[in-house]
């Protein structure tokens, strides 16, 4: 990260190890691919590996502004670390650059992103649902979608569940 | 009646008995058109509920359209609601082969969010756990494969070890393949009494087994015709979509969690790393295969050195204190209340860790906010980017081909669709 911070100080906002030691870099949006390829190309940093990549919805933390992080974890098969990387997109303008023009194995995680997150990537080929359907509305891991909002294709069968009581669709 | 006797007419050609009759058509074009076929999300000869779109042209894939979440369960969602400890069972239903090895990837990364350091014994009995879910899984996999390419008979020995396994399973945790095994901070019970000795004898068996898979497969004519040189995949190519585990291996690169970073007392044991040359889907099962030599390889060496000593770590912020101090002391009543009520209070932080799970590196993202409950579970599934690549790999290639590549690369839908 170090190398990171002399060869592109005006994209990193924010450095910090959390509490077992794993180095992260917020990194701001615009700037993205280009740390990104940096950490990918550089002959001895390599970052190639492809890990994963998700988010976070600040809404009930103290911190909660922007509301959306979007993390990624890269690792270098020559150095045996990971990488963390964040970037924080507001409510208001969830878009992130995509990866997938540099990394392939971002394709689909960006796409589970978007659909559980409604976080859009710019760039990205194909950007669709990946695991819930086209016809569902909103996005179910924002912290204010409602654990049984359930939107079923088909109709459910009215069955009584004596434990928590019919669905509630969009009160909590 | 004389009728009968006589023979065709020269001048109208029987097509059932004279091989000429069309010799024009048969060097006639094949007309062909572009077809669109659904293979799944139930498919015979593929495991997993994965609808491919597949277009083909003749029999060749022009397209490949993988469409998943049809066994989306709301995993994180789920978890997000619960406390730590309730999160467990959710865990058994990702990757439903080996289930403890996402039992211990989890606990593994809260311990590691609340700094702690598990007893050494907890430690050898995940180990244990863990490559004996590592056998099932690769079981599965190569015994699916046999059955998929017409070998019955492999799978029949693939499913007797793996029946053994399941049983050493159920003594030791009380369920065959939802374990729910493991507390955070170590292990909910000991190892049952006589049961090392029984496992090394259902290993003797397992080793003849995978002998005779390894017999009757890996020279046979028919299985190497449908998996050498078919699926293959560069080694720069599996890097850049994120393989991991024995598809990555398969393509020549070493690259192990056991060995590049052990964690719990992986250091500790002489084992190899199996690593393939060509990416098809030959090295994929064969570095499977030799995976299971190595598995049993370690298991006997942790059953032989595994020290006596406490299970889980008495502390009672983390663990359930032992059942005579609950039902005679206050401090008892108050801590085991207060676990169940509330759940284990992790300090507010963030982290990720990763363990070698069957199919390729189980990443953990986890995010706390000091209450009960977790903030954020994300689970890197080892099958997702796997999965990911399969139009990569067979697009172009026969429809025929599909079929091994998608044995081969094992993929999980409890995992992959969360």
């Amino acid at each position: 990260m170090d190398r990171v911070s002399a060869q592109l100080p005006e994209a990193v906002a924010d450095r910090y190890v959390d509490r077992t030691g794993g180095a992260w870099a917020v990194i701001h949006a615009d700037s993205l691919p280009k740390v990104a390829a940096f950490l990918k190309n550089d002959p001895e940093l390599e970052f190639k590996l492809f890990g994963s990549i998700d988010a976070v919805d600040r809404l009930h933390l103290a911190e909660n502004d922007p509301r959306f992080e979007v993390v990624y974890f890269l690792y270098s098969l020559k150095r045996h670390e990971h990488v963390r990387l964040k970037v924080r997109v507001s409510e208001s303008q969830p878009v992130v650059p995509s990866l997938t023009p540099l990394f392939r194995g971002a394709n689909w995680w960006e796409r589970l992103t978007f659909d559980f997150y409604g976080i859009r990537f710019d760039g990205h080929p194909d950007l669709r649902r990946i695991l819930l359907y086209e016809e569902f509305q909103g996005h179910p891991l924002r912290k204010d979608y409602a654990l049984r909002d359930r939107q079923p294709l088909i109709p459910e069968r009215p069955i009584k569940d004596i434990f928590r009581g019919p669905g509630t669709s969009g009160l909590s | 009646m004389a009728d009968h006797a006589k023979p065709h007419a020269p001048e109208t050609p029987n097509p059932d008995t004279d091989a000429y009759a069309h010799e024009s058509e048969l060097e006639a074009h094949l007309q062909t058109k572009r077809m669109v076929i659904n293979m799944g999300p139930s498919h015979p000869a593929t495991h997993g509920t994965v609808r491919l779109k597949v277009e083909l042209e003749g029999e060749t894939i022009v397209k490949i359209d993988p469409e998943i979440g049809f066994l989306h369960r709301g995993f994180q969602k789920s978890c997000e609601n619960v406390t730590w400890t309730q999160c467990l069972p959710y865990t058994d239903r990702l990757n439903y082969l080996s289930a403890m090895m996402n039992n211990f990837g989890f606990l593994n990364a809260v311990e590691k969010l609340i700094g702690l350091e598990i007893p050494e014994r907890a430690q050898y009995i995940r180990v244990i756990g863990s490559e004996i879910h590592r056998l099932t899984d690769h079981l599965t996999c190569v015994g699916a494969t046999g059955l998929e390419l017409g070998g019955f008979a492999p799978f029949l020995f693939a499913m007797e070890f793996r029946e053994l396994l399941h049983d050493r399973t159920a003594e030791l945790t009380g369920a065959r393949l939802t374990t729910s095994f493991g507390r955070v901070g170590g292990i909910n019970r000991d190892l049952p009494e006589g049961w090392i000795q029984k496992v090394h004898k259902s290993l003797d068996r397992g080793m003849e087994l995978i002998d005779e898979m390894d017999g009757l497969l890996t020279r046979n004519r028919i299985f190497v015709d449908r998996t050498k040189g078919t699926g293959v995949i560069s080694a720069e190519d599996a890097i850049d979509f994120g393989y991991t585990g024995p598809a990555l291996r398969a393509c020549g690169v070493n690259y192990d969690i056991r060995k590049a970073k052990p964690y719990w007392v992986y250091d500790r044991f002489d084992f190899k790393v199996p690593v393939g040359e060509h990416g098809d889907n030959y090295d994929r099962y064969l570095v499977r295969l030799e995976e299971m030599r190595q598995s049993i390889h370690i298991l006997r060496q942790a059953m032989d050195t595994i020290p006596a000593g406490p299970i889980i770590v008495d502390d009672w912020r983390i663990a359930l204190p032992p059942k005579p101090e609950v039902y005679g002391t206050i401090e008892g009543v108050m801590s085991h209340f207060k676990l169940v009520m509330e759940g284990i209070q992790v300090p507010a932080g963030e982290v990720y860790d990763s363990t070698e799970a069957s199919n390729g590196e189980l990443g953990w993202y986890i995010v706390s906010d000091g209450s009960g409950r977790p903030y954020k579970v994300h689970v890197r599934a080892p099958g997702f980017p796997v999965l990911a690549a399969v139009p990569h790999i067979i697009e172009g290639k026969m429809l025929a081909d599909l079929i091994p590549t998608f044995d081969t690369i094992n993929m999980i839908g409890g995992e992959v669709e969360q």
